[in-house]
């Protein structure tokens, strides 16, 4: 059953360059339970497409298309309604846990605010619902007790608060923004087997952002890959990861360091991308990838590629994807 | 916040030693002689001499300094010199009108400038905010005098429902004393109303920018909810530091209100006892003052820990 529906999903935002559109004409939908990871680098439209799921974008962001959550299309919602699914059908999980969470609030009353605003629980049934949550997210409340404030806690503690928080009404669809970004690595494993864990267990959908390939294998199914606000290839994780087609993702693979690999034996440079992420106003005509591609042709530069279906779930916006001759 | 508060008293009586100190120093102990001081150049040696055995100035400076520290504890603080009347009677008439009157201005301020400060973050860059920031912009422009006249003129002079001056005294009850004061509690609110509502303003959309404002937001707190229930407490700290400072003004440099206002308070006490070059009352009214201000940041200190936990040092898990 499809849980999520994404169409032709564009947004604009004001910047100091008057208005730009960040994300264009983006498609994607998810089953209920489903994992789906987006990838890419820094402002490549990632979180912007997260918060448009949740409506929250600045106040003089410009939408168009549609978002349909089971049967409501988001963006045509009212502020009361939107404030309804949020925290209740959709949880968000953010990025930089040490700010995320109001630091004049006790934890309990934190993670209590939205059960009081979305379930229809007395005070004693909030607190047990709190405590179970506090149990599932890892901080019993033996050892972390409700009435502790956030700067009591270290970076990983808050994210499990955040967690907490954002499951708390059992919502149908968790997005986590870079949730371990911030973190230390010992504790970024942690928490993305908690994420995991939870969505496992309960059966609700995850939307996993991160620009860490690792991350993104490790949780999720299906994996979209975008660049400067398009998407430029899509499909099972395991596709995408064993047979990759846009130079763009096989770009971001090749950047990843292993240790011990041939590369760092032979002491040869980290592979990148060459150049940068073109900025908003410098986009080019046809793909926006042309420029840094070690493929472009005329036609690139000319006319945006459209999707080529390379199997029932693996779909590449590319004119040249690549061959198993241009990965060696 | 045990250990916080305690640390905090201990400063407190520090700061107020320290105070007591300097205070003495700089009036006893630098360079000139207070009876010559209060006497004036043509004093004559054996009138001089005569004040300085009053004033105990023979007696060595320790003894003095420590004979003064106990004596603001008994509140035997000697005759004013001009006034003839103990010092401490004195300046106790006078704080009777200075402090409820800066108490009166400072919550009227509070009660105009907070709602406004809301209102106006809450309505950002519409019409609301525009027209209570230019009510600000005016509030801070007029002269406080001058809008103190226009009071007079108005409620006094016009209507006659509002007496123009001098203070009913606490003999005569509340109702009058409230009637006295109304006119310049007004004339002080205004000024500080307008500033106070443009620090709230400021310091609400500052914590709007927040990310934890989005995570409120991201749990289905709604636009009313996450001002006042999110982004108010943590905007407080701004607020309650201009407040301190405005409470600090008003118990002391409220001179002009009073003169208009013909109010027997602290701030016309301060200028003429200095005019007439009453010692004894400068410096203890000096001590008064500063040590009102010390007593006044403690308070504003103790208010920063009770709204962010984060300022009470407690310990982490």
């Amino acid at each position: 059953m499809t849980l999520l529906q994404v169409k032709d999903l564009s947004v604009t935002l004001i910047t100091a360059q008057g208005p730009q559109e960040v994300i264009s004409n983006i498609n994607f939908s998810m089953d209920a339970g489903d994992k789906l990871g987006i990838v890419g680098e820094s402002g490549c439209g990632k979180s912007i497409s997260a918060l448009a799921m949740m409506s929250l974008l600045p106040p003089d962001s410009q939408t168009s298309g549609k978002i349909i959550l089971e049967d409501q299309d988001i963006l045509s919602l009212n502020s009361t309604q939107i404030c309804s699914i949020r925290g209740n059908r959709i949880g968000m999980i953010f990025q930089e846990p040490m700010t995320a969470l109001n630091p004049v609030k006790k934890i309990g009353a934190q993670v209590s605010e939205s059960i009081d605003l979305h379930m229809n629980l007395n005070r004693k049934q909030t607190l047990e619902r709190v405590t179970e949550l506090m149990d599932k997210v890892g901080l019993a409340v033996s050892r972390f007790p409700l009435n502790l404030y956030p700067h009591q806690l270290s970076g990983g503690q808050r994210q499990r608060v955040m967690i907490a928080m954002a499951i708390a009404c059992n919502p149908k669809i968790l997005i986590a923004d870079e949730p371990t970004t911030a973190l230390d690595v010992t504790v970024q494993e942690q928490i993305l087997d908690l994420i995991r864990d939870l969505a496992d267990s309960s059966g609700m959908a995850l939307i996993m952002i991160s620009h860490d390939l690792g991350v993104i294998a490790q949780t999720t199914q299906n994996v979209m890959v975008m660049y400067t606000g398009n998407i430029v290839e899509m499909g099972r994780t395991v596709d995408v990861f064993q047979n990759m087609l846009h130079p763009y993702t096989y770009g971001l693979f090749s950047a990843i360091p292993h240790a011990g690999s041939s590369a760092q034996k032979k002491r040869k440079r980290l592979s990148c991308i060459p150049g940068q992420v073109p900025e908003l106003h410098l986009r080019p005509q046809g793909c926006n990838f042309a420029d840094r591609c070690s493929k472009v042709s005329h036609k690139c530069k000319a006319i945006e590629p459209a999707a080529t279906k390379i199997s029932d779930q693996h779909q590449v916006w590319c004119y040249h994807p690549l061959t198993q001759e241009d990965k060696k | 916040m045990r250990i916080f508060l305690a640390k905090r008293v201990f400063t407190l009586v520090l700061t107020l030693l320290v105070a007591t100190l300097v205070v003495f120093v700089v009036l006893e102990i630098l360079p000139g002689d207070p009876a010559a001081v209060m006497l004036g150049i043509n004093a004559e040696a054996d009138t001089l001499n005569a004040l300085r055995e009053e004033l105990g100035l023979n007696r060595p400076v320790l003894i003095r300094y420590i004979d003064w520290v106990s004596d603001l504890f008994t509140g035997d603080l000697g005759i004013s010199y001009t006034y003839d009347v103990p010092v401490s009677e004195l300046i106790l008439s006078r704080i009777t009108v200075s402090f409820p009157l800066a108490l009166l201005a400072i919550t009227l301020s509070t009660l105009i400038a907070i709602p406004l400060g809301i209102i106006a973050a809450s309505n950002h860059n519409k019409p609301m905010d525009f027209l209570v920031m230019s009510f600000s912009q005016i509030g801070i422009a007029i002269p406080n005098f001058w809008f103190a006249m226009l009071l007079t003129i108005l409620f006094s002079v016009t209507l006659r429902i509002l007496p123009a001056g001098g203070f009913a005294g606490w003999d005569a009850g509340i109702g009058p004393v409230l009637k006295s004061l109304l006119l310049p509690t007004i004339a002080l609110a205004l000024p500080q109303s307008a500033i106070l509502a443009r620090v709230t303003r400021s310091a609400l959309l500052e914590v709007l920018k927040e990310d934890f404002i989005r995570t409120a937001r991201a749990k289905g707190v709604n636009n009313q909810g996450t001002l006042w229930k999110h982004a108010l407490r943590n905007a407080l700290i701004p607020v309650v530091t201009i407040m301190g400072l405005q409470f600090s003004f008003l118990l002391a440099g409220t001179i002009i209100i009073e003169n208009v206002f013909y109010l027997p308070g602290i701030g016309r006490l301060i200028f003429q006892a200095i005019s007439q070059r009453d010692l004894i009352v400068v410096k203890n009214l000096v001590i008064l003052l500063a040590g009102a201000v010390i007593m006044i940041n403690f308070v504003v200190d103790v208010l920063y820990a009770v709204i962010d936990p984060r300022l009470r040092g407690d310990k982490d898990v």
